[in-house]
């Protein structure tokens, strides 16, 4: 029943990507201006630029996931959706696990587009692709866990536009910090300065995706 | 007593029943019984509480007092009634990036329902020709009426809970509607709808319900 429901949920949200193509059209150029403002902004020749690589990436990635968190949450409350919802049958921690499920191939797509667009701007060289992919995957799902759950408590606020970033970004520190050791350890060749980082973020998301599934529940019933 | 002489119970029964939106009372003390198989029509004011009094009977809002829908006590499980019943807000409850058919097949799985029976209510509501394919936000106001119909006819519910169900359509629709309520009847559901088109909610009604300032003001009134 619940995988059932998150297939459901996770289902609709990429066929309503994919009808609506906002992330494409409208997050993910965001992102791009953002990346070409830090260029700008740490002059692209000194090597500051690319030691920050990596923090301004996640920062970049975080932006994203508000984006798409608050729009997926602002189509759910709209058109009275949640009742619907709460109508319908499906499992909470279904409802949650699909959403996670949908941000998180979402922000991965978006992650991929951004680290080449980093590549080429920064004049990044990614190297330890395995610790690089294991980051983006932990980190993925902790920011989408995390913001699947802050964007329910949101919905429930009626400022959740102004709430969610207020909310969210504190709670996702730590994912920030862990991604980006990880990333320069990467980019350094040194991968067991990474490791820890990724064992830290798969505490985080383990934390916040047991979170949803137990709790997401009596969170529908307060939106 | 024989349990083949016990009357059965209601499928709505209400006693003083009070639901909060915030510290406000919506419901302030509503009474009323709604038999099987009826055609309750609510009406009252703006404000009165008919949308209150229909998501409460949907087990979308916390009720103290006495409240049972179908056999559930709603101030105690009120999620329990929910996949029970049919509710068609004043809002489309439709995703509009979405078409016709993607949202009718949506909420249809979410349901558990039957396939079948969603082919069925677009065929009914006319819904299975050019407009399958097309985005509910381009969709007209009777246009998504008929759609969010749909997706509650395919539920196949035992209560039907119509909020203004004849608002947005033309006459066709409004006709296609009535003959809809009394098809569902005819097979076994009860229906509480509130509307501000008195003439043609009275027609079709079997028990009138009055609301003023949340409470009952005349209730399980039959028609003659």
């Amino acid at each position: 029943m619940m995988w059932r429901s998150a297939r459901l949920i996770a289902g609709k949200d990429l066929r309503l990507e994919w009808r609506s193509r906002v992330g494409m059209n409208q997050v993910l150029p965001f992102a791009a201006v953002v990346l070409v403002m830090f260029a700008f902004a740490l002059n692209p020749d000194s090597d500051l630029l690319q030691k920050a690589t990596p923090g301004l990436f996640w920062v970049s990635v975080l932006f994203l996931a508000l984006t798409t968190v608050g729009r997926t949450f602002s189509i759910e409350s709209s058109e009275g959706i949640s009742d619907s919802i709460r109508l319908s049958g499906l499992e909470p921690s279904g409802f949650f696990l699909g959403k996670v499920i949908s941000i998180g191939v979402q922000l991965l797509i978006l992650e991929v587009l951004l680290g080449i667009g980093v590549t080429v701007l920064y004049r990044a060289s990614p190297a330890e692709w395995p610790l690089l992919l294991s980051t983006v995957g932990v980190a993925t799902v902790g920011i989408a866990a995390a913001g699947t759950l802050y964007g329910m408590v949101a919905v429930s606020l009626r400022v959740r536009e102004t709430i969610l970033p207020l909310l969210l970004l504190p709670v996702l520190t730590p994912v920030l910090i862990g991604s980006t050791r990880a990333f320069e350890a990467a980019i350094n060749e040194t991968p067991a300065d990474g490791w820890p980082w990724i064992g830290l973020m798969a505490v985080f998301s383990f934390v916040y995706v047991a979170a949803g599934i137990f709790g997401f529940g009596a969170l529908m019933e307060d939106s | 007593m024989d349990p083949a002489n016990q009357p059965s119970l209601p499928v709505v029964h209400l006693r003083g029943a009070v639901a909060l939106l915030g510290r406000f009372p919506a419901l302030a003390g509503v009474d009323l019984d709604i038999e099987a198989r009826s055609i309750a029509v609510v009406r009252g004011a703006n404000g009165a509480g008919k949308t209150t009094l229909l998501r409460t009977l949907a087990g979308l809002v916390p009720v103290s007092g006495v409240a049972n829908v179908l056999g559930v006590d709603l101030v105690h499980h009120r999620r329990d009634v929910r996949n029970r019943v049919g509710f068609l807000s004043s809002q489309s409850g439709l995703y509009d990036d979405l078409t016709v058919i993607d949202n009718i097949n949506f909420w249809t799985r979410a349901a558990g329902a039957d396939p079948a029976d969603a082919e069925r209510a677009m065929e009914l509501l006319e819904l299975d020709g050019r407009l399958r394919d097309v985005r509910v936000g381009r969709l007209s106001t009777g246009q998504k009426r008929r759609t969010s119909l749909a997706c509650v006819m395919a539920r196949r519910p035992e209560l039907w809970l119509l909020d203004e169900p004849h608002a947005g359509l033309d006459q066709d629709g409004r006709d296609l509607v009535d003959n809809l309520v009394k098809d569902a009847v005819a097979a076994g559901a009860t229906v509480v709808m509130s509307s501000h088109e008195l003439d043609r909610s009275l027609a079709l009604a079997t028990q009138v319900i009055t609301l003023g300032g949340g409470t009952t003001l005349l209730g399980g009134d039959d028609v003659a």
